[in-house]
């Protein structure tokens, strides 16, 4: 049994532009220690989806409108709301883009991750206070005894997403949601986190959902990763067979605008016009008919615009929703 | 090449809340003309202070700046105008740099108007063949900034700095708030205006594949200094300083069996540009520091005849290093 399997999910935004499917429809699993990505755009649904797994999306105007998650034999869209607060921060922690807005800057480092493991353990003060300087040592930060007292304010970038991390694996959660966790850093302390984040996974056994735009920090952290596309689950592959083979025209077309370092130089010393995606992300609030890719999709047929294009097995564990994968496996260089 | 811009020993310190920042701390640089100069550097570098010395939003404490033959270091809004028409900027947030109010066509418009170029109706053909230029198709030109996608801003904004012909853009991450799908496009048009017009460009990005990708050169900024600068390839395949092979070494590269190795600098936080340490300013992270690192400030010394800078203690004039090579280096 996998550790969180999410089915056929929907969260859909009630809003003055009409009802906006943000996450329409989507299903994946996660298996124990494993950790998977969840790739796309702006706009595409993959924050949604991490909020709708913790029961977070702003009601109103955001709603699940339909499926079920089921995490540790439970489905948590029918827990009630006091056992939900039993998992989330427990069983799954949470680390988010910017820790500043998750970090309560009138209270000190040490008190807020005392107060997470009190709220979820039944331990003393000088206990929970005892686990926080662990916890401090696990993210590798220097002279955790100082830390604890300072507040968040003080601290780097870095350095707040080393506590944040902290928190979110005081209670050892089974899964860690990860929402762009080293986008707003600077690459150097992008890396150092990327590294701290697989050292633990390893050390606590805990599996992660790891949502991001940046396929680079796919490929060194994912096991498995699924590319979203306007509320939907286009591709799903591991993560090798991913780079070396996309399958759906919106991953190839990704892979293909990131600008190479060392790729191949004219005459003049310059490397080819990267290759671009035409057009935009569509609107949620107005979608085109059919694959929502469609419209920007060189390989697109008729077909495509007439009719939802579903997700279809390549093989054990490939998965991508396009009517053209055959043709164009047969097409690539 | 002749310097179309040229920027000896500049330096600026901001006076800040608890002390002064030391933004940019004896910066040299040259563009040539159509020349594409990459400026990498982390947040907190100096690299913005920079574009706004280069285009004399700024003045500089001390150094001096030459633009197209002219020494700009000093001079006033007035005498500095004519210059200021030839050198342009485009900035990362569109939304933030365009007037909410202000239809598409009159935002590229203004810069005409303000330095008092055509007629009307030569100003308007001016900005149907700016728009077509930059792909903005003509629909937009009576929309406002806000109804375009972020992709379309970065296009007004480029139409716009490009209105007056310039000689010279400042880019500042001009493709850092764009989706990957928006940022081949806006690199790709940034390259082909390049190509046609002879613009040079001075772009600034924490990004260093993007930099790799449209730079001719690159400079490597760290705390205010310049600590390496080469050619686009040279800099990839063999960073000299230790910063650069950090910086590598963190690129996370988009392509299955790549595990990231470790990086080849201390774990511990960026020092303040507030106190930058003495000697080397590196050298509180980095692997390899000696004592000498930890007094003297290693200058931004050329390497025999080609054309590469690097401010390092453990390399000679040659470029001989006495640091381990960073795993990921290509030869």
């Amino acid at each position: 049994m996998p550790l969180l399997d999410v089915r056929d999910l929907s969260t859909h935004f009630f809003t003055r532009q009409g009802r906006l499917p943000a996450v329409d429809g989507i299903s994946f699993q996660i298996e124990a220690g494993e950790t998977v990505a969840l790739v796309g755009e702006s706009g595409c649904g993959k924050s949604v989806t991490a909020a709708s797994i913790l029961r977070l999306v702003p009601d109103p105007p955001g709603r699940i409108t339909g499926g079920e998650i089921w995490f540790e034999g439970r489905d948590l869209l029918k827990l009630p709301a006091d056992e939900m607060r039993a998992v989330r921060g427990n069983r799954i922690g949470m680390v988010f883009q910017e820790p500043m807005t998750s970090l309560n800057p009138v209270f000190t480092v040490g008190d807020q991750i005392a107060e997470v493991i009190r709220e979820h353990q039944n331990v003393s003060r000088d206990a929970a206070y005892a686990r926080v300087a662990d916890l401090l040592n696990l993210v590798r930060i220097p002279d955790p005894q100082r830390l604890i007292r300072d507040y968040p304010h003080r601290l780097s970038g870095g350095m707040r997403q080393r506590v944040m991390i902290a928190m979110a694996i005081a209670c050892e959660p089974a899964l860690l949601i990860a929402d762009e966790p080293t986008t707003a850093l600077d690459v150097t302390t992008q890396a150092q986190i990327l590294e701290l984040l697989d050292d633990l996974k390893e050390r606590l056994g805990m599996a992660m959902l790891l949502i991001t735009h940046d396929l680079g920090v796919v490929a060194q952290t994912a096991q498995r990763v699924l590319i979203m596309y306007a509320g939907r689950v286009v591709e799903e592959a591991a993560v090798e067979d991913l780079f070396d083979e996309p399958l759906h025209p919106y991953t190839r077309g990704l892979l293909q605008s990131l600008p190479r370092p060392n790729a191949d130089v004219d005459a003049a010393g310059r490397p080819a016009p990267l290759l671009e995606i035409a057009g935009t992300v569509p609107s949620l609030a107005a979608l085109p008919a059919g694959c929502r890719f469609a419209p920007r999709c060189p390989y697109a047929l008729d077909a495509c615009r007439q009719r939802d294009i579903p997700l279809k097995n390549y093989s054990e564990d490939r998965v991508a929703a396009c009517v053209r994968v055959d043709d164009l496996r047969w097409a690539a260089p | 090449m002749t310097a179309l811009f040229r920027m000896r020993d500049v330096v600026k310190h901001y006076r800040a809340a608890r002390g002064m920042v030391h933004a940019v701390d004896g910066v040299s640089l040259d563009i040539g003309a159509g020349e594409v100069l990459g400026l990498v550097g982390e947040s907190g570098c100096g690299k913005s202070s920079l574009a706004r010395l280069a285009t004399r939003i700024a003045a500089p404490d001390s150094g001096t700046i030459e633009f197209d033959g002219v020494d700009i270091t000093a001079l006033g809004r007035k005498a500095l105008r004519p210059h200021r028409a030839k050198m342009q900027m485009i900035f990362q947030d569109p939304l933030a740099s365009l007037n909410p109010r202000t239809t598409i066509a009159r935002i590229i418009e203004e810069p005409l108007i303000v330095h008092g170029r055509g007629s009307a109706a030569a100003r308007r053909a001016r900005v149907a063949w700016l728009m077509a230029k930059v792909g903005l198709p003509v629909t937009a030109r009576g929309r406002l900034p806000h109804e375009l996608s972020g992709g379309q801003r970065q296009r007004v904004g480029i139409a716009r700095a490009l209105a007056l012909s310039p000689k010279l853009i400042v880019c500042d991450e001009p493709v850092s708030a764009l989706d990957v799908s928006i940022r081949a496009q806006v690199l790709n048009l940034l390259d082909s205006l390049r190509a046609e017009f002879g613009i040079s460009y001075l772009f600034i990005s924490h990004d260093l594949s993007v930099v790799e990708h449209i730079a001719d050169r690159i400079a490597v900024m760290y705390l205010g200094k310049i600590v390496e600068l080469a050619d686009r390839r040279t800099l990839w395949r063999k960073p000299l300083h230790p910063y650069t092979q950090a910086l590598i070494a963190s690129v996370p590269e988009p392509a299955a069996g790549h595990k990231r190795n470790r990086l080849p600098m201390r774990d511990v936080d960026p020092p303040s540009p507030l106190a930058p340490p003495a000697g080397c300013r590196f050298h509180t992270r980095c692997p390899h520091a000696q004592d000498i690192c930890r007094t003297a400030e290693p200058p931004l010394k050329p390497i025999d005849g080609s054309g590469r800078f690097v401010a390092c203690h453990l390399v000679d004039a040659q470029g001989n290093s006495s640091i381990p090579r960073a795993a990921n280096a290509v030869t």
